[in-house]
């Protein structure tokens, strides 16, 4: 075990863990936030997905040792139920959710992609998405929530 | 112990982990849970309704929210028959300590349930009516002058003279049952239910702060992982506890007859332990060859028969038939595989145990887990808390069994959450389905008979009150699956039932007299083979009913095909249900269909084409109406499907929200492209070898989707019926006729995969 300062959502946190532990566990138990979620364990979904450094990471392979200093943002980090980010209005707005669960996927790596190309196409949006996988079919809404995003909040 | 005195000890428990806990997830203020205390009946007003002082209301369902937007459709239809604005309502689901056993939320079976005229609905009607009686009493005027807005009773000619339901009954029971004569709020007023009111839930989950039962926390609480048997056949010789001795946090190593698991501090820390941890298992019987499966389905014995209709003359007609079409269909195994792997956390303490599972069915997993505990039922307490969407009975169950077992052991509370390949290996997967189907078509090109024989393996299924062992852990536990009982020749039909889908469109469905289905064809013959089947399985969205649907509507278009018929136009020749008829119609039309037989004229050898194919159902036989058109681009050089277009027409009576109905038929619609073109459980000798999204690939998020165009038939004066597995049914029959339409090439095999396109694109006549 040893002490790692985590800076997760603009504050920072001490934990006391195996530093192979997967960051994915550190944020859903010991820190105990709901955003990141736990789906296949191998980087093949989404569900764990949070942004570091501008870039959409996948938290279930990523050693929490590898992390330590680095800014972490989180589903909740974006924005409130009440004053939530543009992209989750656009989600709201757009109603682009069943389950739910694959939304951190969705969602923070659809905003890593538009903040490093935000003149994206929506073919180009759509290959961004590659690796992220949602099984009830919200494929249409989704698609349509982050174009709405990207066109600055317009559909 | 009885309830009352369970529910009394246990009740600052349920209100904090029950009601209070499920209204603060929705931001919404904490329910009323002191009046559970007296039990819920499915009969008794007080189960279902309940009014604070304040006026707001909390209502009390046994059907829950999978995603599907059930929950904020369930408080729309109590808003709108109580006349109060949606957000003064607040809505309990699925608590085994304070909601109505509802059974299990399956089976596009909640709207029918709770939409008409029982149960939930009913409760709204009859406390509406109540509070009208009361109100009458207390303004000294008949129930008929009075008028009703935003929960607040007044007489319509004078309306200084009022009365809020908080005056009337706020705090108090009111020791009605349900009435059955209680009247409706006619849709024609409905001004919430009916209206695409958004989801309750979504603003939270948007923002990460939705508590999923992944989410659910108790103090104390330690985690658990398991170890499934490497093998589809095994058997336990030896568990070395001392392999994981040492190991950062491990509590401890469980095992019960053959079922394995280790306990420990925190979770990373019990999948490494559960990981090392050396069990020895003995390689059972071999599994047969994926690629051998069908040839095997056929050939194998013993069966279990089932004759859906019979009209005795198939036989006959098919013997003297001007022309015969023959063709069989095969369907693979396909998974449930839910985005988020199963999760549940148990705290069982001694002689009582609370569970907390994203499980369909809480009263029957009440039963079910205190059998595998060795409790009583009245001792186990089931939480529904929401998870990734199931579809069917994926490992919310067999989770919920396996924190139970492991904080039995230990005497904690304990969370687990599945591995991947944990749940994969081990799912109740969909069946897998060989159909023969056979008609006989007379000179003027209408069939004259249709003979289908199916034959379906299965193994296991929902576990119910009392068959754990229809999941792994409970097989592992010790207890059997559901005994398989042969049956054959099968017996008669005595009413007509088409809850598979078993009985194409097209026939008459007379059983004893009485033509209960949606076509045309006196001569009939619908027979089914059970088999055993060497997976677990169990109901997965449209079970059975998608698989016979696509040998239906196949079928009906390689006759069309055959006679150089419309194949829209060949439908409607052989369909005589009015709203059936309405869908195909509305779908063509909204498709820009025209007219002319498949496949398509002119078709190049190579390169891309493109083609539109119609498939139709009723759900069930009684549940729900859909058409749907598609249209693909095949490209011939690659076998690649890419769809283009979906056009969906449905009916499903009144519509609660338009919304939320578009969205199911939307994600129906792609999760059925999903599993026409890319899902099957695959398999070698010993073991399942789709085991995560590298070896079972679904669609992804940047998959070309088609452009998804919904028409919806509103049919207020109907009852209700389900919408959530109209869609999913039809689409692997429309894509099979839109591929023969642009190519001449006939898919039979689900999936179809490039390869499968491109051995029928060989084979194709031109």
């Amino acid at each position: 075990m040893s002490r790692i300062t985590l800076r997760v959502n603009g504050t920072s946190r001490t934990v006391d863990v195996d530093p192979a532990t997967p960051l994915l566990f550190v944020l859903s138990d010991d820190l105990q936030l709901n955003g990141p979620k736990f789906g296949c364990g191998l980087g093949q979904c989404g569900c764990c997905t949070v942004i570091i450094k501008g870039q959409a990471v996948r938290s279930c392979i990523t050693p929490v040792s590898t992390v330590g200093g680095a800014e972490i943002t989180t589903l909740e980090g974006l924005g409130t139920p009440e004053r939530p980010h543009p992209i989750q209005q656009a989600f709201i707005d757009e109603q682009a959710v069943q389950c739910g669960f694959c939304l951190s996927g969705v969602v923070l790596t659809a905003k890593a992609f538009l903040d490093r190309n935000p003149k994206a196409d929506e073919t180009q949006i759509r290959q961004a998405m590659s690796g992220v996988l949602c099984r009830c079919g919200a494929n249409a809404r989704m698609l349509k929530a982050i174009t709405r995003y990207a066109r600055g909040g317009k559909a | 112990m009885n309830r009352r005195t369970f529910l009394a000890q246990s009740g600052a428990l349920v209100v904090s982990f029950g009601a209070a806990r499920a209204a603060v997830q929705f931001g919404l203020e904490p329910a009323v849970a002191a009046q559970r205390l007296n039990g819920a009946s499915s009969r008794d007003l007080d189960g279902w309704i309940a009014i604070k002082a304040d006026g707001s209301i909390t209502a009390f369902t046994g059907k829950c929210e999978l995603g599907h937007g059930l929950y904020t459709a369930q408080t729309q239809l109590i808003a709108e028959e109580l006349c109060v604005p949606f957000n003064r309502v607040t809505l309990i689901q699925c608590d085994t300590a304070l909601t109505p056993d509802q059974g299990t939320t399956s089976g596009a079976q909640s709207h029918p349930t709770n939409f008409n005229n029982a149960d939930l609905a009913l409760a709204g009607a009859t406390a509406r009516e109540a509070l009208l009686s009361i109100a009458a009493q207390r303004l000294g005027v008949p129930a008929g002058q009075l008028s009703v807005k935003d929960g607040v009773v007044s007489v319509a000619s004078d309306a200084s003279k009022r009365v809020s339901y908080g005056e009337l009954i706020g705090g108090r029971r009111f020791d009605l049952t349900l009435n059955p004569n209680a009247r409706r709020k006619p849709p024609a007023e409905w001004t919430v239910l009916g209206t695409p009111v958004p989801r309750v839930e979504i603003p939270a989950m948007a923002t990460g702060r939705f508590e999923y039962v992944h989410n659910v926390r108790v103090p104390g609480m330690l985690h658990g992982a398991v170890v499934r048997p490497p093998f589809a056949n095994p058997s336990l010789t030896a568990v070395d506890a001392r392999s994981v001795e040492g190991m950062p946090g491990v509590v401890q190593v469980v095992v019960k007859k053959e079922f394995v698991g280790v306990v420990a501090e925190k979770p990373w820390q019990a999948i490494q332990a559960a990981r090392q941890l050396k069990a020895g298992w003995a390689i059972g019987a071999q599994l047969e060859p994926h690629r051998d499966l069908h040839a095997r389905l056929r050939s194998q014995t013993p069966t279990r028969d089932t004759r859906t209709v019979d009209s005795g003359d198939v036989d006959a007609a098919l013997g003297s038939a001007a022309n015969v079409v023959r063709a069989t269909y095969l369907y693979p195994y396909q998974m449930h595989g839910s985005v988020g792997t199963a999760c549940a956390v148990a705290d069982v303490q001694g002689e009582k145990a609370t569970i907390w599972a994203a499980s369909q069915a809480v009263w029957p997993l009440r039963s079910s887990t205190a059998q595998v505990l060795g409790l009583r039922p009245e001792d186990v307490h089931v939480i529904f808390r929401q998870g990734p969407g199931c579809y069917g009975i994926n490992g919310a169950d067999t989770v919920a069994y396996d924190a139970a077992l492991l904080s039995q052991a230990v005497g904690k509370p304990v969370r687990v959450q599945l591995t991947r390949s944990d749940e994969m290996a081990w799912e109740n997967y969909g069946v897998a389905c060989l159909i023969d189907q056979r008609a006989a078509v007379d000179r003027s090109g209408t069939i004259v008979a249709w003979d289908h024989e199916s034959w379906i393996p299965s193994r296991g299924g929902r576990p119910g009150a009392n068959a754990p062992g229809n999941l792994v852990t409970g097989t592992l536990a010790g207890f059997a699956p559901a005994a398989f009982q042969a049956r054959s020749p099968a017996p008669a039909p005595t009413t007509f039932a088409n809850n598979s889908n078993a009985v194409p469109s097209y026939v008459t469905g007379t059983v004893n007299g009485r033509a209960g289905g949606t076509g045309t064809i006196a001569s009939q013959r619908v027979l089914t083979h059970g088999l055993r089947s060497a997976f677990f399985t169990g109901p997965l969205r449209s079970p059975e009913r998608l698989q016979n649907t696509f040998a239906h509507e196949s079928f009906i278009d390689e006759i069309a095909a055959e006679l150089r018929v419309d194949p829209v136009e060949y439908r409607l020749r052989h369909l005589r249900d009015p709203r059936l008829i309405a869908v195909v119609t509305a779908a063509a039309k909204a498709a820009n269909w025209t007219s002319r037989p498949s496949p398509r004229p002119s078709i190049p050898r190579a390169g891309v084409s493109s083609g539109r194919g119609m498939s139709c159902v009723l759900y069930e036989g009684d549940n729900g109406y859909c058409a749907m058109v598609a249209e693909v681009d095949v490209n011939q050089d690659t076998g690649a499907v890419t769809v283009r277009r979906l056009v969906i027409a449905n009916d499903s009576g009144p519509i609660s929200n338009p919304d939320g109905l578009r969205n199911q038929l939307e994600g129906g619609a792609l999760q059925g492209v999903s599993r026409t073109l890319l899902e099957e459980v695959t398999w070698d000798d010993q073991k399942i070898t789709s085991v995560d999204w590298r070896t079972y690939k679904p669609l992804y998020l940047d998959a070309a989707i088609p452009r998804i165009e919904i028409v919806l038939l509103n049919r207020p004066d109907m009852p209700a019926c389900g919408a959530g597995e109209t869609s999913v049914t039809v689409t692997a029959g429309a894509l099979a006729n839109a591929i023969f339409d642009a190519t001449g090439a006939r898919l039979r095999q689900v999936p179809f995969t490039p390869a499968r396109v491109q051995a029928a694109l060989a084979s194709r006549r031109l």
